[in-house]
């Protein structure tokens, strides 16, 4: 009996085999990508040794010897090293990007949400917005806001009062600092104590309500937890024996402002041309987010009776979330990687401090570079990490 | 035979003209009640903006023309204390620096090779964007061939056939601007189509390779990427060659913009059902057949308006090759600002003001291409 059983495939020529295919195209690959980095480093080494120029990441190590305006961390050039001047330009940078989220998410969702309004004027003010603020460079913004509004202030002498103590002048804006006395840590005790029991609060009235319907007030219940157990501490110390905290307030001079704590142009201007940027792009993700919430949703919450503005926070934000959240994620990333623009107008950011002045001084461009670049590369994977923590918590459960 | 019916003196014989709709309902007024002041808040809404209306736009609009500057010779012109008037933009010096706005420091006398450039550059541009344009496969072959090797003899020179040598380090303005933007996309579509694929592709080595390259360069700032480009390429490569100035920033930008091209395209490829793979397969086809004639064209009509948008990021990104030296038109508006002769406090909004609304119209221009393909591909969708 014949058969055709055991009967072994024809055998295809080897290199039609998709198998061996993908070895050698990898192969190739990697033999590549091998002799280029081969290539690079031995030139880099031999060029590097040509120019005298150490490698490591010894200068670290190494006194800084040059002065940065703004600095968070005790910094002076003589007794800073490269290592500190890393760190400052990195705090510089995360201060300017938290700033810059929280301004610009403001500004987005609320021209977001007036791009969509029934207004038809303010609709329309907020699609100009959006626009004109979209279709220009961010570079160009900065400097705008740096060379032809901020540079043109009055001098110090004749700033401007926009308010009691709040200064603005061609040095930046001065405003009050608080100066707090030993005791003003019951305040801030007084703060965390009311976070945790507004806290606290909001789930028990969450669970009164799964139960048995009845709504308690959560809103301003926190609001005044929060707010008023430190006014409540700030008014009792007060009565106890002197404010525990004091104001200095900058004093108009006749050439100078003194006192007070100042915001440099610098940082005001990346601020300011960063939020207005980002806000423009936020502005469209939040429009896009509300509209892909069904209509059907807003007239089922009418029809269930809920108020326009119960409508929007019960119904039409929790959906809309869903769609904003990882566009929303990479706004931000895009703003914190775009801070790196204050190189343009000289703000003492990671890239101007370290990739700018310390690269200059110590020419040791791989090892800079290497940093700058991995130090940005950890901040984007932690800000996703988060936003995808908090994209899942919201995220539609399915079965 | 005619049946007579008498006339009945009150029923019509023709129907009566329907009334106008009422006022309140229809028109101009029900719409500015309806859109306007339908409640208290909106009212409060429409008077607060008209306000805010009036605040800014009648003074922008008497900046930029009516109390503007259009003619003089140099920034007393546009000085108040020589003037004796309130002074708007400087469109003078606007008009007297023009020719450095496009050009840089291109020589005069050679203008003409930039501004054919722009010719051919335009051509490929629309030949490339209008769909329904003739031959659009040959038009693919000038845009990425012909066009790059016309424009290098034209701006940089090919003495063989008489045009003179320019260096690179006159060029500036507009020129550049295009110049970098036009290598960005040259280089990047392709790039992009090769790291996207080699994103998806079965082999593991070739995909962790992608998805290095690609996560890497959009984790990190582009201006860190140009730093790099002018920093480490000289020191990677052998020593006698020496990159171009104008160069290094090309390679970074091009770099940087071929990432983002790349997760575009992939969400295209996405797209694209499985059937037509497999179909593919079916058929025959090999690896690269397949995704030539089956799989990108329809993979990369999807993603126009996506392509489009990450170009006009690019364009916008190609400022920041100023910062690291390169005489772009935002640069040139910085130095001719500065310019003693031009000396006045107008002259610095005017160089912005003549800026922005290059970029805006460039970028607006692109976004309503991008804007109206997905209309004719979201009327194609629905059949």
């Amino acid at each position: 009996m014949a058969s055709v059983v055991d009967q072994a495939p024809p055998r295809a020529s080897l290199i039609y085999d998709p198998r061996v295919r993908g070895f050698f195209f990898q192969g190739v690959l990697v033999l590549l990508i091998g002799w280029m980095a081969y290539e690079a480093v031995t030139n880099a080494v031999e060029n590097l040794r040509a120019a005298r120029i150490a490698s490591g990441f010894g200068f670290l190590g190494q006194p800084a010897g040059f002065d940065i305006n703004q600095t968070f961390i005790e910094y002076s050039a003589a007794a800073s090293t490269y290592g500190d001047a890393l760190v400052v330009g990195l705090l510089n940078t995360l201060l300017v990007a938290a700033i810059g989220i929280v301004l610009a998410t403001i500004i987005g969702f609320a021209a977001g949400i007036a791009r969509l309004s029934k207004n038809w004027i303010l609709a329309k003010v907020a699609s100009a917005y959006v626009e004109i603020i979209r279709n220009l460079p961010l570079l160009l913004q900065l400097l705008f806001w740096y060379n032809a509004v901020l540079s043109t202030l009055p001098s110090a002498r004749d700033a401007i009062e926009l308010a009691p103590g709040f200064y603005l002048s061609v040095r930046g804006l001065s405003l009050p600092a608080a100066v707090f006395d030993g005791r003003a840590i019951l305040i801030l005790i007084a703060f965390g104590v009311g976070i945790v029991v507004s806290l606290l609060v909001r789930r028990w009235a969450k669970a009164r309500q799964a139960a048995t319907g009845e709504q308690f007030p959560i809103g301003l219940t926190m609001l005044g937890l929060v707010v008023g157990l430190p006014v409540l501490a700030w008014l009792l110390l007060t009565l106890s024996g002197g404010t525990p905290v004091t104001f200095d307030v900058p004093q108009q001079g006749r050439f100078n402002l003194t006192g007070g704590s100042q915001l440099f142009p610098e940082f005001v201007a990346l601020v300011l041309g960063l939020a207005i940027y980002t806000g423009a792009f936020i502005a469209e993700v939040v429009r896009a987010g509300i509209l892909a919430v069904s209509r059907g949703q807003t007239e089922a919450a009418s029809s269930l009776g809920l108020k326009p503005g119960q409508t929007m926070r019960f119904v039409i934000i929790p959906q809309a979330m869903r769609v904003i959240v990882p566009p929303l994620t990479s706004q931000y990333l895009n703003l914190t990687k775009n801070s790196s623009l204050a190189v343009a107008i000289g703000y003492p950011d990671l890239v101007q401090v370290f990739m700018g002045t310390v690269l200059n001084q110590t020419g040791q461009a791989v090892e800079v570079v290497a940093i700058t670049m991995a130090v940005y590369l950890i901040i984007s994977l932690v800000t996703s990490f988060f936003m995808n923590m908090y994209n899942r918590r919201i995220a539609l459960v399915e079965r | 035979m005619t049946v007579m019916t008498p006339q009945r003196s009150f029923v019509r014989t023709a129907s009566e003209e329907a009334l106008p709709p009422p006022r309140t309902v229809a028109g101009p007024l029900a719409w500015v009640k309806e859109n306007l002041f339908s409640g208290p808040i909106n009212t409060a809404v429409t008077v607060l903006m008209a306000w805010f209306l009036f605040w800014i736009v009648p003074p922008i609009l008497d900046y930029l023309f009516f109390s503007a500057v259009w003619t003089g010779q140099d920034g007393s012109a546009c000085r108040e204390d020589t003037t004796g008037r309130e002074v708007g933009a400087c469109w003078a010096f606007v008009i007297d620096r023009v020719n450095y706005f496009l050009y840089g420091s291109y020589p005069a006398d050679l203008r003409w090779r930039p501004n054919l450039f722009f010719l051919v550059l335009a051509i490929g541009i629309v030949w490339m964007l209008w769909l329904d344009a003739p031959r659009r496969g040959l038009g693919a072959i000038y845009f990425f061939v012909v066009v790059p090797i016309l424009s290098y003899w034209l701006l940089a020179g090919f003495p063989a056939i008489g045009l003179s040598n320019v260096p690179t380090g006159v060029w500036g303005g507009i020129l550049v601007t295009i110049v970098v933007s036009a290598v960005g996309i040259v280089i990047s579509l392709p790039v992009g189509v090769l790291l996207a694929l080699g994103r998806r592709s079965h082999l593991p080595i070739v995909r962790l390779v992608c998805v290095i390259v690609i996560e890497f360069t959009r984790g990190v700032p582009l201006i860190t990427v140009l730093f790099m480009a002018n920093t480490m390429l000289p020191l990677f490569l052998a020593e006698g060659i020496t990159v171009d100035r104008l160069v290094r920033p090309l390679i970074g930008v091009a770099f940087f913009a071929s990432a983002y091209m790349a997760e575009v395209v992939r969400g295209g490829l996405q797209a694209i059902p499985k059937g037509q793979y497999e179909g593919a397969m079916s058929l025959g086809l090999s690896y690269p057949k397949m995704m030539y004639f089956i799989v990108l064209p329809q993979a990369l009509r999807i993603v126009i308006p996506g392509i489009v948008n990450t170009f006009i990021g690019l364009f916008k990104d190609t400022t920041l090759v100023s910062i690291v030296g390169i005489f772009d038109l935002i640069r040139t508006v910085e130095s001719a600002r500065i310019d003693p002769l031009w000396s006045a406090p107008s002259v610095n909004y005017s160089g912005y003001a003549f800026a922005a609304i290059f970029y805006f119209f460039c970028c607006w221009g692109m976004s309503w291409y991008s804007q109206s393909v997905e209309r004719r591909l979201a009327a194609s969708e629905k059949r």
